[in-house]
């Protein structure tokens, strides 16, 4: 459990490559157990002689059918990223396939059979964007040699498209599954003779997509997680402990077994401290009929509690403690030349402190899951997850069964953020449909959902900035502290891990001579869990900032300044100064390298396309914001002005990416549109706090996210254009967009930003 | 437990419900059309949001007693063929991301365009402004009303 992140992309390269990597004997195999089909996730399912269907598991990402249909399986979770169509897009394009006839099928739950599904660290196109264009390509390849053996042709004289292979230079033409009886006795082609096509001979790569789903979500057909009826599912609802750790004493069901509706109260033993990612919480359980008795019942419900030890927790107590302990030595996390010797031969010396809150996920779906428990001892569950494996492994620990009893599906995701990819929601279902004998469906309310979640954590920083007597930048001292996520399963955790210090801290990328990185002890007393960005979110908070307050300190522009400071085109290392702590969101530094160079070239954009001015005058400003995630090089300007009420608005975002090959530009776009409004909510209208133990905010009342009217305006995104390898775009518009409001909001009122939520 | 008469989608439903229980609850629980979001039981983000007689109501905070004889109309029921010029303009525009609370916009926005066939910005961020969305797809809703608006 130590360490575990299961947002940062484990290292293993088998995930990546399990079903992917071709084999002549694994092929084999499959073709004497069925009526054929290859591996590298590749199958082609056909109908039979006589209409019935032939098909045969693994039946992994494509499936062509005899009457022409082409079927691409996604299987990563959808939660608003658009990764169903962005994956499978890329299938097809190298298929040669007709996108408009294209059907996209859910995978269900099952690494053996997919590959990672674990949707979260914003590395889904990093990591399938070439397992897809192979897959789609090998399907190519087989159509093409089927049908160049018809033709009697060489095999280069063939292309497809549209779902066809042409004969080039002739009007001769095969459908797809006019060749699928040939594909049924072919060899897999050796991987080696099978190129992918060239980025310019892409029709869809590269260009506006729009979502498989779209039409299924406006007219209101789309299956989210509290969607699936089943026969004589009941409701169940559950009171779960208000404080971390609490644990039931004692219960009186009688008035909730009065309510109508209500046919059963179940205890859910919970994990107590640590509460672990993975499990639930103590509860007791209403299961009803509908759900607004499940409601009732548990509204009706007289328990006492052991509120056990986070139940004098006061969030505000800890921030103090938190800002306190950075005036103190820290844990060295990453040291260059001597911050002390730039201090004592300082000019100027800044000093800050910055300060973050809690945040919830908010996702506008609450959280829901449905299980049948059957009476063979396995378990079929639905439910909005952005971890299938994760849920199934959950569900099989609390139900004491085998993973393979556990089927998992997955329903779109209404929003996920990180929260979904707990499956604590999922084994609550699970319990309650083995308890119930019926299928269940544990539904969240909000209050559930603010009250329960996995929260981003509360943090202090405090910055020290030199400036030697020529006004260089000459000293850096950063010390952060925040709950770690490791101490939701480890209470001892008192230090972020590495993961986290890499998210925007230690990966300080500006050359300064002399750096000073630290972290200091806090303890968790919630559950502490990853929000879109996750450490970014106030890592990159406090050091833009600060890089703005420098370059005023030091009378020069802030983007000057950036460019400055990122020195000459190169990629940089951390290994040393760090102890070998930075782990490159999972990925070899000399695979994904940061390099100064491209983030030069995303500020260049960002200034340009805005018209960058420091001092815009006429009661509107600009701020300013760099940051690099998840691989992703990002640079943000925001644009603020007061409206005729003396209230703050926001006119203006622009943002300049470059995530490598850009995949779906449209979802690109949207990623980085909803990214800033995201960020606003975060920036300005949200904070969970604590005390006795317990979260005081309860509903969208007091959990603030933006709405229309002071949201912002309009957000341009300037692609970079790129054929380096993607990265993913979920989390990246979020972490320079928090400062650069706040840069903003300081030109435009004189007044600098040091703690979030900022209200003005 | 009382006996209730309602219209959805120009249909005649028979249901037994408790007075209290919100509309919502009838809608996905009771009638299973899920089209209909729960997003906060409150009145507070929109995601339930129908028609009770054309004008836009939050499912999750309206009993059924109240309903009486109004008609109901529910995102399911808004158009024949998904087709109205609010949906086309949605896909057009490309709008949800996750695309859970649009049906509780698109609703609210075919009450104001009812109301105000033409609005201004500021007239559909007014209207709009009980309608939540977490991914953030403001400004795409805003540019599919306009477009709507024109169209029709």
């Amino acid at each position: 459990m130590k360490n575990f992140i299961p947002f940062l992309k484990n290292k293993y390269p088998e995930d990546r490559s399990k079903v992917f990597v071709p084999s002549r004997r694994d092929f084999l195999k499959i073709s004497s157990l069925a009526t054929g089909g290859f591996l590298l996730g590749v199958n082609f399912q056909c109908t039979g002689p006589k209409g019935e269907p032939m098909t045969f598991a693994p039946n992994v990402f494509i499936q062509l059918d005899t009457d022409n249909g082409v079927t691409i399986i996604a299987h990563r979770s959808e939660m608003g990223t658009g990764i169903r169509t962005s994956l499978p897009m890329i299938v097809a394009d190298e298929l040669g396939a007709d996108w408009s006839q294209v059907k996209i099928v859910q995978a269900e739950g099952d690494e053996d059979k997919y590959g990672n599904q674990n949707t979260d660290g914003s590395f889904s196109v990093r990591m399938f964007y070439e397992p897809m264009r192979k897959a789609g390509a090998t399907a190519r390849h087989m159509l093409i040699t089927a049908a160049a053996n018809r033709w009697g042709v060489d095999p280069s004289e063939c292309s497809t498209e549209n779902s066809h292979v042409l004969l080039t230079g002739t009007h001769k033409q095969f459908k797809f599954g006019e060749l699928v009886e040939d594909l049924l006795v072919m060899e897999m082609p050796d991987p080696a003779s099978v190129q992918v096509k060239d980025f310019s001979e892409y029709k869809l790569v590269g260009t506006d997509v729009a979502i498989y789903d779209a039409k299924d979500i406006v007219s209101g057909k789309a299956k989210f997680g509290a969607d699936i009826d089943l026969p004589n599912m009941q409701i169940a609802m559950i009171a779960r402990s208000p404080v971390v750790g609490a644990k039931i004493v004692s219960w009186n069901d009688e008035k909730a077994l009065a309510v109508p509706g209500v046919s059963q109260v179940v205890k859910i033993e919970g994990a107590g401290i640590p509460a672990g990612l993975d499990k639930p919480l103590e509860g007791l359980a209403v299961i009803a009929s509908n759900t607004w008795a499940a409601k009732k019942g548990r509204e009706a419900l007289e328990i006492e509690w052991d509120l056990g030890p986070n139940q004098n927790y006061s969030s505000a107590a800890q921030m103090e403690e938190m800002a306190a302990s950075t005036q103190q030595n820290g844990k060295v996390r990453r040291e260059r030349g001597s911050f002390n010797a730039a201090k004592s031969s300082a000019g100027k010396v800044v000093d800050r402190v910055y300060k973050a809150p809690y945040y919830a996920h908010a996702t506008m779906e609450p959280l829901a899951a449905i299980a049948e428990y059957k009476g063979d001892g396995s378990v079929e569950v639905w439910a909005p997850t952005q971890h299938p494996q994760w849920a199934r492994g959950a569900v099989a620990n609390a139900l004491g069964i085998e993973i393979d009893k556990v089927k998992m599906n997955i329903t779109l995701l209404g929003g996920g953020f990180g929260r979904k990819s707990k499956p604590d929601f999922v084994a609550e279902a699970a319990l309650l449909s083995k308890a119930a004998k019926t299928p269940v469906r544990v539904q969240w309310t909000r209050e559930d959902d603010i009250h329960h979640d996995f929260y981003h954590a509360q943090s202090a920083q405090r910055i020290v900035a030199t400036l030697d007597k020529s006004n260089k930048l000459s000293g850096w001292n950063h010390h952060t502290v925040f709950p770690a996520i490791g101490s939701t399963g480890n209470p001892d955790e008192l230090h972020p891990s590495n993961g986290e210090m890499g998210l925007g801290c230690i990966d300080y990328p500006y050359d300064v001579p002399n750096i000073r990185i630290e972290s200091h002890e806090s303890k968790g007393h919630t559950r502490i869990g990853w929000l879109r960005s996750v450490s970014n979110i106030h890592h990159s908070f406090a050091i833009n900032c600060m890089m703005d307050e420098i370059a005023e300190t030091r009378g020069i522009d802030p983007v000057q300044q950036a460019l400055e400071l990122l020195g000459d085109d190169r990629d940089l290392e951390f290994a040393a100064e760090t102890n070998n702590a930075y782990e490159n969101y999972g990925e070899k530094i000399e695979e994904y390298p940061w390099n100064t160079g491209r983030m030069k070239k995303v500020i260049q954009t960002v200034a340009e396309k805005a018209n960058w001015s420091s001092n815009l005058g006429q009661g509107k400003a600009m701020g300013f914001a760099a940051h690099k995630s998840f691989l992703t090089y990002v640079a943000c300007i925001v644009m603020v002005e007061k409206d005729a009420n003396g209230n703050l608005m926001i006119p203006e975002v622009h943002y300049a990416v470059d995530c490598g090959v850009a995949v779906n530009t449209d979802r690109i776009r949207s990623q980085f549109e909803g990214g800033a409004q995201f960020a606003t909510s975060l920036a300005m209208t949200s904070a969970i706090t604590f005390e006795d133990g317990r979260v005081q905010q309860n509903n969208f009342d007091t959990y603030q996210i933006i709405r229309m009217p002071q949201s912002p305006k309009k957000t341009e995104v300037h692609i970079v254009e790129s054929q380096v390898k993607p990265t993913g775009v979920g989390e990246p518009p979020v972490p320079p967009y928090i400062p650069a409001l706040a840069n903003a909001v300081y030109k435009l009122t004189g007044k600098r930003i040091y703690e979030l939520p900022f209200k003005l | 437990m009382e006996h209730y008469t309602i219209t959805v989608n120009g249909k005649k439903h028979e249901v037994d419900a408790p007075a209290d229980m919100p509309l919502l609850w009838v809608l996905r629980d009771l009638l299973s059309m899920k089209g209909t979001k729960f997003g906060c039981g409150q009145a507070l983000c929109g995601a339930c949001t129908v028609h009770l007689d054309d004008v836009a109501v939050r499912s999750c905070s309206l009993p059924i007693s109240e309903v009486g004889d109004g008609k109901i109309t529910t995102i399911e029921g808004l158009s024949e063929n998904g087709n109205h010029p609010l949906q086309e303009a949605w896909v057009e525009h490309v709008v949800p991301q996750c695309g859970y609370c649009q049906g509780g916009q698109i609703m609210n926005a075919a009450a104001l365009l009812k109301r105000v066939p033409n609005p201004s910005e500021a007239e559909i961020e007014s209207a709009m402004q009980g309608n939540l969305c977490r991914c953030g797809t403001y400004n795409r809703i805003k540019e599919a009303i306009l477009t709507a608006s024109k169209s029709s």
